[in-house]
């Protein structure tokens, strides 16, 4: 996978951590731009929910990153990348209820162990990528069927 | 239900006033962001106890009729500036969420 002749990226940008007033908004654009395209509402709703997840998770988790969108055949792909600190355990993160976030972000209601169980639920096909003190990568594709 | 008349059945008050002619078919009562996300329906009036600027992002992105945050707990200033430029329908009541639930079930919204 990856960038390739069939492969247009509709969205790319930086996502800063701690940054929750921007928190969706990478998410909203993106949105506004598959109903551009004419992607169905069903498909909308489960990249929304994908890249909204996505997009907290390195707002909450991450030391900054990006989130990016690819248009391939037959499927869409979600990219978040982040340069660290990396998921010490990836089995252990997407166990529902499992959660690293401080007790501050869970009175906002982020942090309940749900959002990678979710983008797991949503995506057809999932990469994780992560390396401690260098970042994680995920991958997340959607069929478009 | 048109929110507009729901508002008026609950009593609630109103702090940004979106589309009111927003149709309200379902309700979503809920305070864990992730879980709202993933529940929610285009067209619920989802009920919450949290009043920060994430809550227009979810409004924004689940397409819900509109947003109660319940007990007259504090709505950010932040977040009535988001629900505004989105045009969100975004409401306050003094009333519980189980309340609130209670009498959007006796309205007819199922």
């Amino acid at each position: 996978m990856g960038s390739n002749a069939d492969s247009k990226e509709i969205i790319n940008a930086e996502v800063e951590a701690g940054d929750f007033s921007s928190g969706g908004e990478i998410s909203s654009k993106l949105k506004d731009l598959l109903r551009k395209l004419g992607t169905s509402s069903k498909l909308i709703r489960k990249i929304a929910i994908i890249t909204y997840e996505l997009e907290m998770n390195i707002i909450i988790h991450s030391e900054g990153g990006s989130l990016a969108a690819e248009v391939n055949p037959g499927r869409i792909d979600i990219i978040a990348r982040d340069e660290g600190p990396g998921i010490e355990d990836v089995d252990k993160a997407f166990k529902p209820g499992y959660s690293t976030a401080s007790e501050s972000v869970r009175e906002m209601g982020f942090g309940a162990g749900m959002g990678l169980c979710n983008i797991k639920n949503y995506a057809d096909n999932l990469e994780v990528e992560s390396e401690l003190g260098v970042g994680t990568t995920i991958r997340a594709s959607i069929d478009l069927k | 239900m048109k929110i507009k008349k729901v508002a008026s059945e609950l009593e609630l008050e109103r702090v940004v006033a979106g589309d009111e002619a927003a149709e309200v078919t379902g309700v979503h009562v809920g305070d864990l962001l992730s879980n709202v996300m993933s529940r929610a329906q285009a067209g619920d009036l989802w009920i919450t106890i949290q009043g920060h600027q994430n809550v227009a992002a979810i409004a924004l992105l689940t397409e819900v009729a509109g947003v109660v945050v319940a007990e007259g707990l504090d709505i950010d200033d932040d977040t009535i500036v988001k629900a505004e430029e989105k045009g969100i329908n975004l409401y306050q009541s003094q009333l519980s969420s189980y309340q609130l639930a209670g009498q959007l079930y006796d309205l007819g919204i199922k």
